[in-house]
């Protein structure tokens, strides 16, 4: 790929907390006007990297291009570039809406001329208009984290930053959250988006899943769930927790996991004839069950990359 | 210029939320108020009515006379009478009484000898000040009514100068005008920059383009202004309640107000930097509050401490304040004639602020 298509390239990018090492030797490239998500676990170092690549974690090794700009360098070239938006709402509750927009407009230095009519077209995208007066720490989840995303997008930004910017709001909210950001990727915005949620992380183009800080598999969903390497049978039990027992007591299965009544088998693709294993343990175990063969969704992913590799005896 | 428009946003923001914050907006007045009003009236180093016990073994003409004088200094206030001099040691003992007056029964007779003490003023003498005060009362004159007076006393005669009524208020208010403001000021802005660490705010802060040191002035600018409105409120009720002068001239007051607010301000900015939470930055202010009011020369004169508390005492703020308050109100003095101690405010002011804007970095390691 062009590097001028990158809006984000890292190589060997790590951070060190003391002996804890929070992200190691992450390599990245995220093309522009896509979104890009990193999907994981708390703790597996989905924030650390988002704050290295805008300036506010200095990496203890690796460095990265973010929009042209060395990190770490000048991290204050960056800022006028990219939105950012926390975790946590860290906009100021104690002032309305408009005066929250008003601020940010100011602090990104939006020309005054052009500030009230950039204001008012994000209270009228985020759907914000009749809240406009109302203090932002009385607002609802979904409101305030409409109210964060007008603030990040404000000043037209080139990267947006979004650090799991949906973990407090309804599904309603998320999905309505999802269309504003596939509008602002279409408008060209390169948007990096962490997330624990797998519907979410399947509506991105490309997608990095990190465990304990390294990056374990990297691609667009749809790519990642034809490659996991796994055969995966479904297994519809009337008791699937003795189904899952006797299951597991085989040597191939690399994983076992409950989904309601059904389970999710994954069983490594140099295992020939995995569905016959699997239904002839049952079979042998007096249990009633229906196998088929399934497609990989992106969970069975996620729990293919981040076995303990000595997990898979075959 | 794009600077000088963030440093207005952050500065316009500040006041928004300090208007709104009920308990800051309270704190603005009411403190001054509350405090200029309760130690204007409360702390009063010409001591009136010190409860007293008499035991009068004499009980005669002159022995009563003597104590009819004592009363009439309103220094006393005959509260008992006992029989003993040990009924009186048992009253001092209780904290009944701080002065017991014993008068033993052959005072007539001690009065006209010169080398034997007439009576004896039993004093409380753990608080020093009302040791020093019962020590007055020795110059009540004695005298048989028909004696010609022989020394002649009040040969030297002092004249206070500035304060001739010696009011403490003239002396306490413009040194108040200095822990007030001290209070206040360091307070606001000690809490400044952790509370908005502790709302989340100051992640999102840090990721826009302002700089540290656009944020570190626009939040101290409100509150210089503030500072100088608290200061009139102090004035005008110092002068409306206890007759209070500003003799100098009232810009050079503000001037130095101006300064002294900078240097609180930025000490507490300094602080809000160091410390992880509101709680810690309140215990801070309340570590330099205490040597700054007993240090300071506020209560205690600055020449009567020791060397090392001296040099603490120069090292902070409020007593070069409260020297220029004292100076410029009630010695009429020009704040040309005081320089030095402008000069070490803004010193400290720069050199407080400078830290805090070095210490705070636009960074999270």
């Amino acid at each position: 790929m062009n590097p001028n298509d990158l809006a984000i390239q890292a190589r060997g990018l790590s951070k060190d907390f003391g002996s804890l090492r929070a992200v190691d030797r992450l390599d990245l490239d995220v093309p522009r006007a896509s979104i890009y998500g990193f999907l994981g676990p708390n703790g597996s170092g989905k924030s650390t990297t988002i704050r290295m690549l805008c300036g506010l974690l200095t990496p203890s090794e690796g460095n990265a291009n973010v929009l042209g700009i060395e990190v770490p360098g000048d991290a204050s070239k960056l800022r006028p570039k990219i939105g950012y938006m926390t975790q946590k709402f860290s906009l100021f509750g104690d002032m309305t809406v408009l005066e929250n927009l008003q601020f940010i407009a100011e602090i990104y230095s939006v020309p005054a001329n052009r500030r009230a009519r950039r204001i008012d077209e994000v209270l009228e995208h985020y759907d914000l208009v009749e809240q406009r007066k109302q203090f932002a720490g009385t607002m609802s989840g979904g409101q305030k984290q409409r109210l964060a995303l007008g603030c990040a997008v404000i000043h037209k930004p080139e990267l947006l930053l979004l650090d799991e910017p949906t973990s407090a709001v309804d599904p309603q909210s998320r999905r309505d959250f999802w269309a504003n950001l596939f509008r602002l990727a279409e408008a060209g915005t390169t948007i990096l988006v962490s997330t624990h949620y797998m519907d979410e992380a399947e509506r991105c183009h490309r997608l990095a899943i990190l465990d304990h800080g390294v990056k374990v598999a990297d691609g667009a969903p749809q790519d990642l769930q034809r490659s996991t390497g796994m055969t995966i049978i479904e297994v519809l039990a009337d008791d699937p927790y003795r189904a899952q027992t006797a299951i597991s007591t085989l040597p191939v299965i690399a994983s076992v996991t409950q989904l309601g009544i059904r389970l999710r088998v994954l069983i490594p693709e140099t295992v020939e004839d995995a569905l016959d294993i699997v239904a002839g343990k049952l079979v042998e175990q007096g249990i009633e069950a229906d196998t088929h063969i399934s497609n990989a969704s992106l969970e069975d992913v996620f729990v293919a990359v981040t076995l303990d590799p000595g997990r898979i005896a075959a | 210029m794009k600077s000088l428009s963030r440093l207005m946003a952050v500065t316009r923001k500040e006041t928004r939320q300090m208007r709104r914050d009920r308990l800051t907006f309270a704190m603005i007045f009411g403190i001054p108020l509350m405090q200029i009003i309760l130690f204007g009236y409360a702390i009063n180093t010409d001591v009136r009515n010190l409860r007293t016990a008499v035991a009068d073994e004499a009980n005669t003409h002159l022995s009563r006379d003597f104590v009819s004088r004592l009363g009439a200094t309103q220094v006393t206030d005959i509260h008992a009478r006992v029989a003993t001099v040990a009924q009186l040691e048992e009253l001092l003992r209780s904290g009944e009484v701080s002065i017991g007056i014993a008068i033993p029964y052959d005072f007539d007779r001690r009065v006209a000898d010169n080398t034997r003490a007439a009576a004896h003023i039993l004093v409380d003498g753990s608080d020093p000040t009302i040791a020093g005060i019962a020590d007055q009362l020795r110059n009540i004159p004695l005298r048989f009514d028909t004696a010609m007076e022989k020394e002649r006393t009040g040969a030297i005669e002092v004249r206070a100068y500035y304060n001739p009524e010696r009011r403490t208020p003239v002396n306490i208010i413009p040194g108040l005008i200095g822990v007030i403001l001290m209070m206040t000021m360091m307070m606001f802005t000690a809490v400044a920059i952790v509370r908005e660490r502790e709302r989340g705010n100051l992640e999102l802060l840090i990721n826009t383009p302002v700089t540290s040191a656009e944020l570190m002035t626009g939040k101290v600018l409100p509150y210089i202004f503030i500072g100088l409105v608290q200061l009139a409120v102090i004035l005008i009720v110092g002068k409306l309640l206890f007759d209070v002068p500003v003799r100098g001239s009232v810009l050079d007051l503000y001037l130095a107000g101006c300064v002294y607010i900078a240097a609180n301000l930025s000490l507490g900015l300094f602080f809000s930097t160091a410390v992880s939470s509101q709680f810690q930055a309140i215990q801070l202010t309340f570590f330099m509050m205490l040597p700054s009011i007993l240090l300071s020369g506020f209560v205690f004169p600055f020449d009567g401490m020791p060397e090392i508390a001296q040099w603490i005492g120069e090292a902070l703020p409020i007593t070069h304040f409260i020297r220029l308050t004292r100076g410029i109100m009630l010695r009429e003095a020009a704040l040309g004639e005081m320089s030095g101690e402008v000069l070490y405010l803004a010193a400290f002011a720069v050199v407080a602020m400078t830290a805090a804007a070095l210490r705070f970095s636009k960074r999270l390691d």
